[in-house]
């Protein structure tokens, strides 16, 4: 039976949480159907770290679901890359659930919560599946899995405030264009190719050579996973969806949707698109690195100037996907690294950072910035985690910002592109501004009177400083992650035909 | 004389790319013009239709018959998986559908229209209503 487990590790981490979903839903209200849902992401985080262990020396494995061989079947093929992503998504699961208990149970009517969990549990299970499969089309199906999720989610806000509807409406037609854009990107290289597997894909386009139907699928690819990871121009769909879904779910789709959006685009760019290094080149330098540039400075200034916690961090999110979208940009192995890390840095600092502002609205029932003045003496232990993720946003040393901005500097060094050396640390300043307005209400200002304001419930307080303590740990002793980020950089690089340019 | 001539049968040979580009078209436009929710679903409709039909043509094989496997060696079958494919994504698109369709119920229930415009108003009124009264800027 255990060696029975062990081999079907990779089926079990998406299927355990799908087939969980639905008993979730039949569970009742009460807290049953919460703690079932937090016993699977556990469950769901046990397989993804015992992955973890079995690719990090650079091992792939590879599975066949229902034991039909790829190219044919549809394969999960995991590597160290793959590994890192669902660490990412199922720790932070693992992380949020227990967090959630307090905070939904506030936000959300006990009859519906069972629901809630399901569809939380629905949404897991995409972004697990979207991060561990090797098929194009299984991709989009997962995608959609999660997407279609997080639309209820973010919905599920409605109790809270009316504007989550509207928002999540907003959200479903823009991810629902993005996502119709990828279909149509992997039926133009189905056309060329007749496979949809993607290690299959590779060498078929390489055989094929480059061609215009190719690079149309190209670009459908990119502008439809721009969309779901939120790249500038196509970031609008965001800000309101953060700031009305509850908090939880902000906290979980925050720190793990966009980042396996921007796993999915570095699969494609690397393992799967190798036909035409000029074309890719091209279009990474003329148009992502422009774009990566303007989404820091933009998407910072407008965090400066909201009143909302939650939209301020929103934007300040779509600020750091700009890093993750630069470090692509390079076409580097330093550069490359620095987007891996930072899709675990910033999970971690975002995170916690929006585990914050939901013990705000706990205990003062607003994340108006305006209205949390000297709340640092109400709630010192909330304020403090806020304090050590806004010092990682900055990217302050002995904080896992500074690692990724140490990294991202570095590729901009090595190749000589000082200029955007500058921009990286000159856009650090902007997240100071916004992360000072915050500290300096909570802080310096007095309290508004009559106002009781009590410490949020320890079940919220130590997920969060969990998150803050890792992202202090990671940025003291960074070794595992540079380490994982160094050697999945490695293996997208191997698995890239493209001329690379040392 | 002009080297470009307009090539008919290519024109007319890849006739399901036009079609699914039309489509695609109207209902991207649709998705994107309209102001009325309900509306804006049935473009994002069209456009997930149009892209059903791409892949369907594409699989479409001349002489082809249903891939439904017969006795005799020669028969042609078209290709069955886009057509798969297509199924899945069918599922995908009438589950989005379904629940566009009900969070445009609730929005109904809550703003009472179904119109951007109004509802960008009222949101502008809850943004800023109470503060333009209190402050008096205007």
């Amino acid at each position: 039976m255990p060696g029975l487990i062990e081999a079907n590790l990779p089926a079990l981490q998406v299927v355990l949480p799908l087939v969980a979903a639905p008993i979730c839903a039949m569970l009742g209200k009460g807290s049953r159907a919460w703690a079932f849902a937090t016993l699977v992401a556990f469950l769901a985080f046990a397989i993804s770290i015992s992955l973890f262990i079995a690719t990090y020396g650079g091992q792939v494995i590879s599975y066949e679901m229902g034991g039909w061989a790829p190219p044919l079947g549809i394969e999960y093929r995991i590597d160290v890359l793959n590994a890192f992503v669902l660490m990412i998504v199922s720790g932070m699961a693992a992380l949020v659930l227990p967090y959630a208990h307090r905070s939904v149970a506030a936000e959300i009517p006990a009859e519906r919560q069972p629901f809630f969990y399901t569809a939380f549990l629905l949404c897991l299970t995409g972004l697990l599946g979207v991060a561990i499969t090797g098929d194009a089309f299984n991709v989009f199906v997962f995608l959609e899995i999660s997407s279609l999720s997080t639309y209820a989610l973010v919905a599920s806000g409605s109790w809270r405030n009316k504007r989550a509807l509207t928002a999540a409406y907003n959200y479903l037609i823009m991810g629902t264009v993005g996502a119709t854009f990828f279909v149509i990107g992997i039926g133009m290289i189905y056309m060329i190719t007749g496979t949809l597997n993607m290690a299959d894909l590779a060498t078929r386009i390489i055989e094929h050579g480059d061609s215009r139907t190719l690079r149309m699928g190209f670009v459908f690819i990119f502008i439809g996973v721009g969309l779901k990871l939120a790249m500038f121009p196509l970031h609008l769909w965001l800000p309101n969806a953060y700031t009305f879904a509850p908090t939880a779910v902000t906290a979980f789709v925050a720190a793990t949707a966009t980042k396996v959006a921007v796993y999915v685009l570095l699969r494609f760019m690397f393992t799967v698109f190798g036909f035409d290094y000029e074309f890719q080149a091209e279009t990474l330098k003329n148009v992502l690195l422009p774009v990566a540039l303007v989404a820091m400075f933009a998407a910072s200034l407008v965090a400066i100037f909201q009143d909302d916690l939650k939209r301020m961090l929103a934007y300040s999110s779509i600020a750091q996907i700009g890093y993750m979208l630069l470090g692509l940009a390079f076409l580097t192995h330093t550069g490359l690294m620095a987007t891996i890390v930072h899709l675990f840095n910033h999970a971690v600092t975002k995170g916690a950072l929006f585990m914050v502002a939901g013990c705000f609205i706990l205990s003062a029932g607003t994340s108006s910035i305006s209205s949390l003045r000297g709340i640092g003496r109400d709630m010192p232990w909330t304020t403090a985690a806020f304090v050590a993720g806004g010092m990682s946003l900055i990217g302050l040393p002995l904080t896992v910002g500074f690692i990724s901005k140490w990294y991202l500097v570095q590729a901009a060094l090595e190749l000589g592109w000082w200029p955007v050396a500058l921009l990286i640390m000159a856009s650090s300043l902007l997240a100071i501004v916004y992360v000072w307005r915050v500290v300096e209400a909570a802080y310096l200002k007095p309290a508004p009177e009559g106002v009781t304001r009590r410490e949020a419930p320890l079940s919220m307080l130590i997920p969060a400083w969990i998150l803050v303590g890792l992202s202090i740990w990671f940025g003291v002793s960074a070794t595992l992650t540079t380490t994982a980020a160094s050697r999945a950089a490695d293996v997208l690089i191997g698995s890239s035909q493209m001329l690379w340019e040392e | 004389m002009s080297d470009i001539v307009l090539d008919l049968d290519f024109v007319l040979g890849h006739y399901n790319y036009w079609m699914f580009v039309i489509l695609m078209m109207t209902g991207l436009y649709v998705t994107v013009s309209r102001g009325n929710l309900i509306k804006k679903i049935v473009g994002l409709n069209l456009f997930q239709t149009s892209v059903f039909m791409l892949y369907i043509s594409m699989g479409k094989v001349i002489g082809g018959t249903a891939p439904i496997l017969l006795d005799d060696p020669d028969t042609v079958y078209s290709n069955p998986l886009p057509h798969v494919l297509i199924l899945t994504a069918i599922v995908v698109g009438i589950a989005t559908t379904a629940l566009a369709l009900a969070l445009v119920v609730r929005i109904r229930e809550t703003y009472g229209t179904v119109e951007e415009d109004d509802i960008l108003k009222l949101e502008h009124e809850m943004d800023f209503g109470t503060q333009a009264h209190d402050g008096g800027r205007h």
